[in-house]
């Protein structure tokens, strides 16, 4: 789980981006203490702060991969360290089905994470962030947008482009 | 004045969407009165070289329902398109992919193997496959291709409306057909139902506790359901909150679960995930193995959360499987 250098993505080809969400209390407040700690580790993450693990909508995990992310990292505070009190266990639940539903539609385990890590931590950011990078590193890309074009070719013209969906109107119904 | 040119077409399909249109019962010769059907396949004969031969956009509205899964039917869904003016997507398979997206979670490879070979009741010794082309006393039949992947209408081609449901009710199709007729059209995209949660029109809402707490999921056949109880109550998986209401809450007046085909609201981006993170965020408890312990009682979450629209889902379709180039 240790290590002192940062992988990286050799000879500037395909390395794994990975999206993180963090929460704001605990585990943002640790990468940002890694920061000014001038730890080194791996710049493939993107992260985005919540101000709770619980807020995290298993949405917006399908979502991160369903637009190119390799890997998805979820932070939060340590069990009982909750600032809202439930939130982290809600994500804790969430968690454990939504990786086993991920499972079943062919998403490798490692590209999935929850970890909790306090806003002392700041060395657990950068191992946690490191051995993620280096495990998605060996099992490849998932580029879903590249598979769903890859899929759409068995068709004759190509997909519609739009999500037709209207956006916050309400259609009134007799 | 000529009536308006309507059109039923139906593709990857069970069969109900069409008996939702019949069970409009007589009020399906007022609409027959004020409309001139072009094409029904399930209950009148045209052919589909006449299609080909009317004018683009001459017919005001087509309704087609089932999902798309072979060449055939993307090639109808095309020429449909081109020739009305407004294309519905018709129930749940067409709106959001339905039970036959479900096969999304296979490769196209074992779904032909099991059917035509490993199925318990086919006896097919000689391992024979359809052909898409074959020759026989000089003729040469071809038949579709099936598709690697099902999709919804929309994935396909570009879609006006959606009737969700499996099947939509007669009460939603009618007030749609009637909305066409009038002219009083909402904004392209729109789905033909409330944009409101099942929970709010169910006859149960009163009982539904503030705060749900699972202890454990279970299964309908696994015990005697009170028929007042909010079923979420009773520990079974109900899909209500993260669906679409319109269906009168029908399979709670049965005393089953609502399990989800009128799809999600408009705010709602992937219904599974959803649903997963509204019952997963109300277990009881807090360790590991015992959380586990509860999610046991949902084997399956992907049939299960869905079931009508793993199709439209974020993810589509289980990511590693093959595409055209058995990539």
């Amino acid at each position: 789980m240790e290590n002192e250098t940062p992988p990286t993505s050799g000879n500037g080809s395909w390395s794994p981006r990975i999206i993180a969400f963090f929460c704001n209390w605990c585990t943002y407040t640790a990468a940002d203490l890694a920061g000014v700690s001038r730890l080194k580790y791996a710049a493939n993450t993107r992260t985005i702060r919540l101000m709770c693990s619980g807020r995290v909508d298993p949405q917006f995990i399908l979502e991160a991969f369903a637009k190119g992310a390799d890997g998805v990292l979820i932070g939060g505070c340590h069990p009982n360290d909750c600032h809202y009190a439930e939130g982290n266990y809600k994500m804790l639940r969430r968690f454990q089905l939504l990786k086993r539903m991920l499972k079943d539609l062919g998403i490798a385990e490692e590209r999935f994470r929850l970890e909790w890590i306090s806003a002392a931590e700041g060395e657990k950011v950068k191992s946690v962030i490191n051995d993620m990078v280096k495990k998605i590193t060996a099992l490849g890309p998932l580029d879903l947008p590249g598979k769903v074009a890859d899929w759409d070719r068995e068709m004759t013209e190509p997909a519609p482009a739009v999500e037709s969906a209207p956006v916050e109107t309400e259609v009134a119904h007799a | 004045m000529p009536k308006p040119k309507v059109a039923f077409y139906w593709c990857a399909s069970c069969g109900g969407c069409e008996e939702t249109v019949v069970d409009l019962a007589e009020d399906i010769l007022a609409v027959v009165e004020k409309v001139d059907i072009v094409l029904w396949p399930v209950a009148l004969d045209f052919k589909y070289r006449d299609v080909e031969a009317m004018a683009d956009q001459s017919i005001v509205a087509t309704l087609l329902n089932g999902a798309i899964r072979s060449s055939e039917q993307e090639a109808m869904a095309r020429l449909l398109r081109r020739k009305s003016r407004y294309l519905i997507a018709y129930g749940s398979c067409a709106c959001t992919g339905g039970i036959p997206s479900l096969a999304n979670q296979f490769p196209r490879e074992q779904i032909l193997k099991f059917n035509y070979e490993d199925a318990p009741s086919v006896v097919n010794e000689a391992k024979t496959r359809p052909q898409l082309v074959f020759e026989e006393e000089g003729r040469r039949p071809h038949l579709p291709e099936l598709h690697h992947v099902v999709r919804s209408l929309d994935q396909v081609v570009d879609v006006d409306y959606y009737i969700p449901g499996c099947p939509p009710t007669p009460k939603i199709t009618q007030a749609a057909v009637t909305a066409l007729l009038d002219g009083r059209l909402p904004p392209k995209g729109a789905v033909l139902a409330p944009d409101i949660a099942l929970c709010e029109e169910c006859p149960r809402r009163d009982s539904k506790p503030t705060n749900v707490v699972f202890t454990a999921f279970k299964r309908t056949h696994q015990q005697l359901l009170d028929p007042q109880l909010c079923l979420l109550a009773q520990g079974v998986v109900c899909m209500g909150p993260a669906t679409r209401q319109g269906c009168g809450a029908q399979c709670l007046a049965g005393n089953m679960p609502c399990t989800g085909c009128f799809g999600g609201t408009d705010r709602i981006k992937d219904q599974g995930a959803k649903i997963l993170s509204s019952l997963c965020a109300n277990i009881e408890p807090k360790e590991v193995a015992d959380i586990n312990k509860v999610l046991a009682g949902i084997p399956d979450p992907v049939g299960t959360f869905y079931r009508y629209g793993l199709a439209k889902s974020l993810l589509r379709r289980k990511v590693d499987l093959p595409g055209n180039n058995g990539k």
